[in-house]
């Protein structure tokens, strides 16, 4: 899998002879030059689009170019909420995805090593809810949670859930459905790491007669770190941006919404396209230092 | 083993893990079966129905989404992966300038949150007065893919021994004949492999498309349109098969390569 390419650490020796420059542009040329157009100039695009100022005795959605600095000023003013409700949904979600896959992860790598059908079998259950559809699997949920629903009535019925309290339309629902969606993408990296962490590390520092906890909290997690810096990334950057789950008709309710939300209402239905536009480069920006911090540590020929 | 955390903790939460990771997809498939109206969300008995005769809703609305969503995976399938083996064997391969920049333009677009992607794209549309349509969505969704192909194409490329090439070579194959004859035959599991993950991405993304599909629906944007008013029992037909047939081709996939290493040790 993709994802577990991220985890990789260890440089690759230099494999094969690199020969001649001239094909390697060749090679390049295509997928590089689609990149730039596709990837790289929207980006440019959304920036510029973000200092434009409405159009005078325009109609809704016509807007010049400007360098409206207020655009941002704006957006923050009046969306703050979702902007900071984002990054704290997605952080909820990181964590609980972390503690829900290291066992796991830890299972299917290490203790199910001896077994490798059980080991690939494991597998395919972790990536299975990538075959069935996003949007389904996330109604499913509503569904399972909404007020009639066996979970609910159970809940209500041991006290832990107020008789009057539902849990779908709540930052609750939301973060659930964060986590189960991008699990996978935990569980994935983690998977690739422990796969191959050597077990006699583990041995030596029982034999040096360390506590099993203090086995795991010092040799097992450290040892372990690429996947989890990988797999934190994985998962946090889809759930700041996502807005399936947070929409009102899936998951989310009015005080949920999320940033992806709103910039989806102001591109799509409001028109407002600076606004949408300043909204996805705060998203970026903040992902983009995440992602620095990342690369400095790590280095770029690590990334892919 | 003193290292294990318990004998039977961690294998049965592993196994409760599992299970709920399959709940939503267990309830989708189930409520396929649903003898239902026109929202899917009580349980009014069991119906082959659906599966019978998935395109008779809506005069095929849902048939004609999956269509789309099939032709656009299709397309953006072949693309990315054509363009992203050969960024692949340009990277493991070959020595270039720039390898850095290229290293960060490859990992930027998995990097970027998908809304950012779909919003720039849009804007990008607008400023140059393209309308939207089937191509736009092709072009956003060989975009998202290119990077995911180059990362599993990689590590093939990587991993191949050099001297099977050299030995091309020394029976004094052209560099074009090793490369049609012998790196690319032994590049096709990594192909096909990204080529399966691209269509995969392609034919479930939904933030992307809704922000670069105009009218046009696929079979993501059918369900988060109808979401308002419920999803008929269809859609969950629909994604019951992609999951089955999916479920198939992967686990197909395993066995065989199990079956051949398998083969390979006990030749020795």
């Amino acid at each position: 899998m993709a994802f577990a390419a991220f985890a990789t650490t260890t440089a690759q020796a230099d494999p094969a002879p690199r020969r001649r420059s001239r094909v390697a542009i060749l090679l390049l040329l295509p997928g590089i030059l689609y990149l730039v157009l596709f990837f790289l100039t929207p980006l440019v695009s959304l920036l510029i689009t973000s200092f434009q100022a409405p159009a005078e005795f325009g109609d809704i959605g016509q807007y010049t170019y400007a360098f409206n600095w207020q655009n941002y000023v704006d957006v923050v003013t009046d969306y703050w909420p979702h902007i900071v409700r984002s990054f704290a949904f997605a952080l909820a979600a990181t964590v609980l995805a972390l503690l829900f896959s290291y066992p796991l992860a830890y299972f299917i790598g290490v203790t199910a090593r001896r077994w490798p059908l059980l080991q690939s079998l494991m597998l395919v259950l972790v990536i299975a809810p990538f075959f069935i559809s996003f949007l389904l699997r996330t109604l499913a949920w509503k569904q399972l949670l909404s007020d009639e629903s066996f979970v609910v009535t159970s809940l209500k019925a041991v006290s832990l859930l107020a008789p009057d309290a539902h849990l779908t339309g709540t930052p609750i629902a939301v973060i659930f459905g964060l986590t189960y969606n991008f699990i996978p993408f935990m569980t994935l990296p983690l998977y690739t790491t422990l796969e191959r962490l050597d077990l006699r590390y583990l041995e030596a520092a029982s034999d040096l007669y360390a506590h099993p906890f203090e086995v795991f909290r010092k040799v097992t997690i450290p040892l372990s770190m690429p996947g989890i810096v990988a797999g934190t990334l994985l998962t946090f950057i889809p759930a700041a941006g996502d807005y399936v789950n947070a929409s009102r008709d899936f998951l989310g309710g009015p005080d949920s919404q999320m940033i992806g939300n709103v910039i989806e209402a102001n591109f799509l239905v409001l028109l407002n396209y600076p606004a949408a536009a300043a909204l996805s480069i705060i998203l970026m920006s903040v992902i983009l230092v995440i992602v620095g911090i990342y690369v400095k540590r790590a280095g770029t020929e690590e990334l892919l | 083993m003193k290292i294990s955390l318990g004998r039977w903790l961690l294998p049965v939460y592993s196994a409760l893990a599992l299970l709920f990771l399959m709940v939503p997809i267990a309830y989708t498939f189930v409520f396929s079966f649903n003898d239902s109206l026109k929202s899917n969300i009580t349980w009014r008995g069991f119906t082959f129905d659906k599966w019978l005769n998935v395109c008779a809703v809506q005069n095929g609305a849902v048939c004609e989404a999956f269509g789309n969503s099939l032709v656009i995976g299709s397309v953006a399938t072949v693309l990315a992966t054509v363009m992203g083996t050969m960024i692949a064997i340009a990277i493991v391969r070959y020595r270039f300038r720039f390898r850095s920049a290229t290293s960060l333009l490859l990992f930027l677009p998995m990097a970027t949150p998908e809304v950012v992607l779909g919003a720039g794209l849009a804007a990008q549309f607008l400023s140059l007065g393209v309308a939207k349509d089937m191509t736009t969505i092709i072009l956003a969704h060989t975009m998202f893919c290119i990077s995911f192909v180059v990362v599993t194409v990689k590590a093939r490329v990587a991993s191949l021994d050099p001297a099977l090439e050299e030995a091309g070579r020394d029976l004094y194959g052209s560099s074009t004949q090793v490369f049609l004859r012998v790196t690319l035959p032994l590049l096709v599991p990594g192909i096909l492999a990204a080529a399966l993950l691209s269509f995969a991405l392609s034919f479930d993304d939904f933030i992307i498309t809704n922000f670069n599909s105009g009218a046009v629906t696929t079979f993501p944007k059918y369900i988060y349109i109808s979401a308002a008013r419920g999803i008929p029992a269809e859609a969950n037909v629909i994604a019951s098969a992609v999951f089955i047939f999916a479920l198939v081709v992967v686990v197909t996939a395993q066995v065989s390569s199990a079956a051949r290493a398998k083969r390979l040790a006990r030749q020795g």
